[in-house]
Formats: structure tokens, C-alpha cells, sequence
């Protein structure tokens, strides 16, 4: 009974004048302690309307990619189509050859990712294990490589490709990635060093005396122990294989080549435009005109594979910055 | 900030030997850097001397010395003019993308619900933004922000602002939303880094009265320096290496192009890259030659230090002359 009168009181406390006025101040303001609510929803509200703002184009790709033609042309729909329609994918479908170019761009973006994944360790490995003469220059040569654009080095190597008849296939993206050069490997070379170079030396010390050697303690020791690393490795590697377009255009479906054995995903939407005139050309009236929400069809399947793994694989890659110690140590 | 001197650790005749592995293990990225790298660099700039003809027997080099390079900077506008709106809009998007990001960042790092969501919103351009998804995304005016009036602004950049900024500002806004899809990584980075920070720090700085303003200027920024470098310098690569650069365009249609040819092209990408490190090097140069307010205090300090060093050192000799002189009066 005592207590509860206390507890009354205690809550009728600020009695003075323009106490309310204080504590509402407090609520919005908020104090040293706390943060307020007003400060809180501002943050909120920048948040969401920041977030509606990143996903704008893909909501508008979304909305656009099932709108039949006459929804197009008529202004007062904006964002919801008037029926749930989709010949748009089926022409868009067509005309890439889904299929093939997805069968194709799983291959280009995979292969070259796994080599990636066994090189770019056994590099990292020998760069966090060992101290060897010339460390300093390699790893100062390593960012250097990654600064230079890739343009500088384009004509040759693709003049040197040609001559050793790598072109158009899919060496061209084989061999660098042996050679620790696949696109963007510096980086997952700095992932692995980074990570091999928190892997106890005492650890490998211990297979050393059980009589293990320095490859059978890398395979053994050094790799069961990377899951993470090989994780955002893997994860990274695919989605920019995936996503360049240039040089999967110049070496791999050759630039020249029109009726060259592979295509990829990105590579037949960057020529989306023409490759559904002629489809259409040979489909005769059964293919209608061109128009944007074909093209946006076109868009939205040629990520859909990369946003279904993003929806699977999501907490890895926005935790794998934390993981790669890229913010030091 | 006296440097202390540790003896350097001489590692046996087994461990050296041992070491001698790690080339083993570099070898194949040291050939790729070699053959994959350096070469076709050194080679780059050799095309970029010659003009090269291709005839059916095979390329023909002639040796034209840098008429490549006269070629692009007085005959040929295409080039001289990307160049300039390449520049003015790196130099004024890396700031923008890196002030964006750490905003975004800080906005997460309070005790905000949904997190993870928020960050997965973030992060998702990263994986679907590539060339060809960007270019159909502006072809379709998708990539500006909706309900925004960009006609006045323009206008009103355009009276107060001398032409070239005016213009860099109004591709900013015009392109805001492909702005924002490349700060994704950006943002990871700068929360990673925050989240790092020691609390207790704020903490004591409250105790002394500081306000969240100061706590920013004077912890924040001074503590995530080197990840502001690290994302300037990945700001300005990933903008430079995209597709949606016209530069990069250009060049790889003069080098399949009849006018152009392997050489001519050559020279155009040896300038770019040049170019392409110089920004990064004046981005480097802003960033790191900033004193920040205890690297400026404690040199102030150590300033002092050394005049009251002088100054005792002066007091002594003054003692020394003074004690000669009271002894010789003495004598």
C-alpha cells in the first residue's frame, strides 16, 4: 500500500512550473542518456525515404516489365497495370534465348569463380605465411594492378590472346585467373591475406612437427579453416563475372563473332535492342513492336538469377565487409 | 611521438630456407603480374607509338612516334571533351558518394530496428548494377529521383554558378539514384568501421561536454580516415572502370573502328590511366595531408617542448658563464 502511494508520488514529481513543457522537450529532443523519439523518427523517415529512392528503378522495372502496350500510352496509370500480364516476358524470353544464356553465363561466371577461389588462396597464403624478400614491392605491385584501369592493358593482351589463340572461348578467362589476374582477384587476394593471416601460427607449427609439409598444411589446415573467406570469395567473384559485360563481349563472345558459340546474360541485353528486330524479323506478326516494358522485361530476367541468390545469400554478403578485416585490425 | 627502434628480428637458416616456399606459392600471381600486367603496359605504350595496320597477312607497326598523341589532344575534339566531363564529374561525384555514404552509414549505426534490412536495401545495387542494367535503366528516365524538378534547378544552378560547375551539378542531380547505386559497398564499409569505434570514447566526451557535433569532427572523422581514403579511392576506380563512362566507350570503338586502330587507341588509354591515377593521387593527397586536430596538437606540443629545451639549455649556459665569472671575481 505504502509503495504504491510512493510510486504516485514519484510520478507526479515534476510539480514545478513548465515541467510538462520540459519533459515533452526531452521526449523529442531527448536528453544525454536517451536518444528522442523526434530525433528517432526523423532518422526513421530519412531512412525509408532513402530506401524508397534505392529502390525506385527496380520497383519501376518491376511495375513497367507487366504493363501490356496500352497501359504505356495511357497517362493515368502510373504504377499498377490494369491487368497482370506476361507476353512481355514470353517475347523477352524468346528473344534472348533465356535458356542458352543462362546455361552459358552460369558457366562463365562459375568457372573462372572456382579457379579464383583455389588461386587467390594459395596466393594470399603465401603472402600471410611466409616472409620472404620483395614481400613489400609484390603486395605495393598488387594495388598498384588493381588501380590501373584495365583499358591500358587491353589492346595488347587481346592482340596477345589472339595470337595464342585464346579468343572466343573461354580460356581467355581460364588463364588469368590460374595467374591470380581474374577480374577483380587483387582484392580477393587481400581477402585471403588478410584472413590467412589471422590463422594461428601455432596451429601450423603443430602439422609441421606431425610431419606435415607446407602444401599438405595449406590444404589441410589453412583451407577447412577459411569457409568464411571462401564464402565471400565465391559470393563476389560470381556476381562481377557475371556482371562485366566488356571484356566478356572482347574475349569470350568475341567482338567480332556474330554467330560466335556464347552469350551471356548481361552481354545479350547490351544488344537487346537489335537481336529482338531480327528475332522479331524472322517471328514475322506473332512478335510485337519493341517497346519499354519488353525492355524492362528484358532487364528484370537478366538479374533475376543474381537477385534470387542476393535473397538467398543476403546476410553473407552485407556482413562479408566485416569478415574480409578490410577495416583493419 | 619518439620512434622507438626494434631490433630486427633475423630469422635462422631453417626459417629462411622455410621462406624461400612463399615464392613457391606467389609464383603463379607473379607470372600473371609479369605476363598479364606489366607486359602488355610496356607493350600498350609501344602501340600507342606506332600506328598499326591490320592487313590479312597480319599487323603491319610503323613507328610514328607520339603523332598518336598530338592526334588526340589538337585534331580530334571527341576525346578532349569526354576527358573534361569525365573529370568534372568524378571530381565532384566522389565527394558527394562519399559524404552520402557516411551519412547513411551514421544514420544506421544508432539503435535503429531493421538493420539488417535496411542495410540489405543498401547493398542490393551492388550485386544487379551493372552496364547494361544501368543503360536501360536511364534510357527509361528511371534513374532520377521522382517528383524532383529538375528543369528549376537547373535553371537556377545555371544564374549562379559559373558554366562547367553548373553543369557537373546538374548531371548530379539528373543521375542522383546512379549516384546512390554506387555507394553501396561504400556504406559497409564506413558502418563496419564505425561499429569498431570505442563507446567509451563518446562516453568521456560527454563527461567533458562535448556536443554530438564535436564528437563527430573530433572522434568520428579523425578514427575513419583511412577508410574515407580507402573509399574515395575505390569511389573513383568503380566510377572509372564502368560502363556507363563514355571514355571507356570510346575507346573501345576506336580500336575496332577503321580511323582508329590499336595503336591510336592505345594512346587514348594511356592517357586516360594516367589521368585516372592522378585523381586518385589528389583525392590521396586531400585526404591523408590533412592534419587532423591531435596530429596538428601534438606537434604544437612537441614544439613546445623543444623551446623549453632551448630555453633551460640557454638558462644553463647562462648559470655556467655567470659561475666562471663570480670565480674569477673571486680569484
Amino acid at each position: 500500500m505504502n509503495s504504491v502511494t510512493q510510486k504516485k508520488q514519484r510520478n507526479k514529481l515534476p510539480s514545478y512550473k513548465g515541467a510538462w513543457k520540459d519533459k515533452t522537450k526531452k521526449f523529442i529532443f531527448g536528453s544525454k542518456e536517451k536518444e528522442g523519439a523526434g530525433k528517432q523518427i526523423v532518422v526513421y523517415i530519412l531512412l525509408i525515404s532513402i530506401g524508397f529512392v534505392y529502390l525506385y528503378p527496380l520497383l519501376y522495372m518491376i511495375s513497367k516489365s507487366f504493363m501490356p502496350l496500352n497501359d504505356l500510352l495511357d497517362t493515368s496509370i502510373n504504377w499498377l497495370p490494369s491487368k497482370f500480364y506476361l507476353d512481355n516476358y514470353r517475347q523477352a524470353l524468346k528473344s534472348m534465348n533465356y535458356a542458352k544464356a543462362l546455361k552459358d553465363s552460369i558457366i562463365i561466371a562459375g568457372v573462372p569463380t572456382l579457379v579464383n577461389i583455389i588461386v587467390c588462396a594459395f596466393v594470399g597464403y603465401g603472402f600471410a605465411r611466409y616472409e620472404f624478400k620483395g614481400k613489400k614491392l609484390m603486395l605495393g605491385l598488387l594495388i598498384f594492378s588493381f588501380i590501373i584501369p584495365p583499358q591500358a592493358t587491353m589492346m595488347p593482351t587481346y592482340v596477345f590472346y589472339n595470337d595464342i589463340g585464346l579468343l572466343n572461348s573461354l580460356k581467355a578467362f581460364i588463364i588469368p585467373a590460374l595467374l591470380g589476374q581474374g577480374l577483380k582477384a587483387q582484392i580477393f587476394i587481400l581477402i585471403y591475406y588478410q584472413f590467412f593471416r589471422q590463422v594461428p601460427q601455432a596451429l601450423i607449427e603443430a602439422a609441421k612437427i606431425d610431419g606435415a609439409g607446407h602444401f599438405k598444411s595449406f590444404f589441410r589446415i589453412a583451407i577447412p579453416s577459411a569457409g568464411p573467406a571462401i564464402l565471400v570469395v565465391f559470393l563476389f567473384s560470381i556476381v562481377w563475372y557475371w556482371n562485366e559485360s566488356y571484356l566478356t563481349q572482347l574475349y569470350v563472345v568475341g567482338a567480332f563473332a556474330k554467330s560466335s558459340s556464347w552469350t551471356s546474360l548481361i552481354v545479350s541485353l547490351k544488344t537487346f535492342e537489335t537481336s529482338y528486330n531480327t528475332s522479331r524479323a524472322a517471328a514475322g506478326s506473332s512478335m510485337v513492336d519493341i517497346n519499354e516494358s519488353i525492355k524492362m522485361a528484358g532487364t528484370m530476367l537478366s538479374i533475376l538469377p543474381l537477385l534470387i541468390m542476393y535473397l538467398i545469400f543476403q546476410r553473407q554478403f552485407v556482413e562479408s565487409v566485416d569478415r574480409t578485416g578490410i577495416t583493419g585490425e | 611521438m619518439k620512434k622507438v627502434k626494434v631490433k630486427k628480428y633475423k630469422p635462422g637458416k631453417l626459417k629462411r630456407r622455410e621462406n624461400l616456399m612463399g615464392y613457391v606459392f606467389v609464383l603463379p600471381w607473379l607470372i600473371g603480374i609479369l605476363g598479364l600486367v606489366l607486359y602488355p603496359l610496356i607493350q600498350s605504350f609501344n602501340f600507342s607509338l606506332n600506328n598499326i595496320i591490320m592487313l590479312p597477312s597480319g599487323r603491319v607497326m610503323q613507328f610514328i612516334g607520339i603523332d598518336n598523341y598530338t592526334r588526340i589532344f589538337l585534331k580530334d575534339p571527341t576525346f578532349i571533351l569526354d576527358l573534361k566531363s569525365y573529370i568534372t564529374e568524378t571530381i565532384i561525384a566522389v565527394p558527394v558518394i562519399v559524404a552520402f555514404a557516411l551519412i547513411i552509414a551514421m544514420l544506421l549505426n544508432g539503435k535503429i530496428r531493421g538493420r539488417g534490412f535496411f542495410r540489405m536495401i543498401f547493398f542490393l545495387p551492388v550485386i544487379i548494377a551493372s552496364g547494361p542494367v544501368m543503360t536501360q535503366l536511364v534510357d527509361q528516365d528511371a534513374a532520377t529521383i521522382p517528383m524532383l524538378n529538375l528543369t528549376m534547378i537547373q535553371q537556377m544552378l545555371n544564374q549562379y554558378l559559373p558554366g562547367f560547375l553548373a553543369e557537373g551539378i546538374s548531371s548530379i542531380f539528373s543521375n542522383m539514384i546512379t549516384l546512390l547505386w554506387y555507394s553501396g559497398v561504400q556504406i559497409l564499409i564506413f558502418l563496419a568501421a564505425l561499429q569498431k569505434i570505442d563507446t567509451s570514447l563518446y562516453e568521456a566526451a560527454k563527461i567533458d561536454g562535448g556536443s554530438a557535433w564535436e564528437c563527430f569532427w573530433k572522434i568520428t572523422l579523425p578514427t575513419i580516415k583511412p577508410m574515407l581514403l580507402l573509399n574515395a579511392v575505390y569511389t573513383v576506380i568503380s566510377l572509372s572502370n564502368n560502363d556507363q563512362n563514355s571514355l571507356i566507350t570510346l575507346i573501345y570503338t576506336t580500336m575496332l573502328s577503321a580511323t582508329g586502330g590499336y595503336g591510336y587507341a592505345s594512346a587514348m588509354a594511356w592517357c586516360y590511366s594516367i589521368i585516372v591515377t592522378v585523381i586518385v593521387a589528389v583525392f590521396a593527397l586531400i585526404i591523408m595531408g590533412r592534419k587532423d586536430i591531435y596530429e596538428r596538437r601534438a606537434k604544437k606540443y612537441r614544439r613546445e617542448v623543444k623551446k623549453q629545451e632551448r630555453l633551460a639549455r640557454k638558462i644553463r649556459k647562462r648559470g655556467l658563464k655567470n659561475e666562471q665569472r663570480n670565480a674569477k671575481k673571486a680569484a
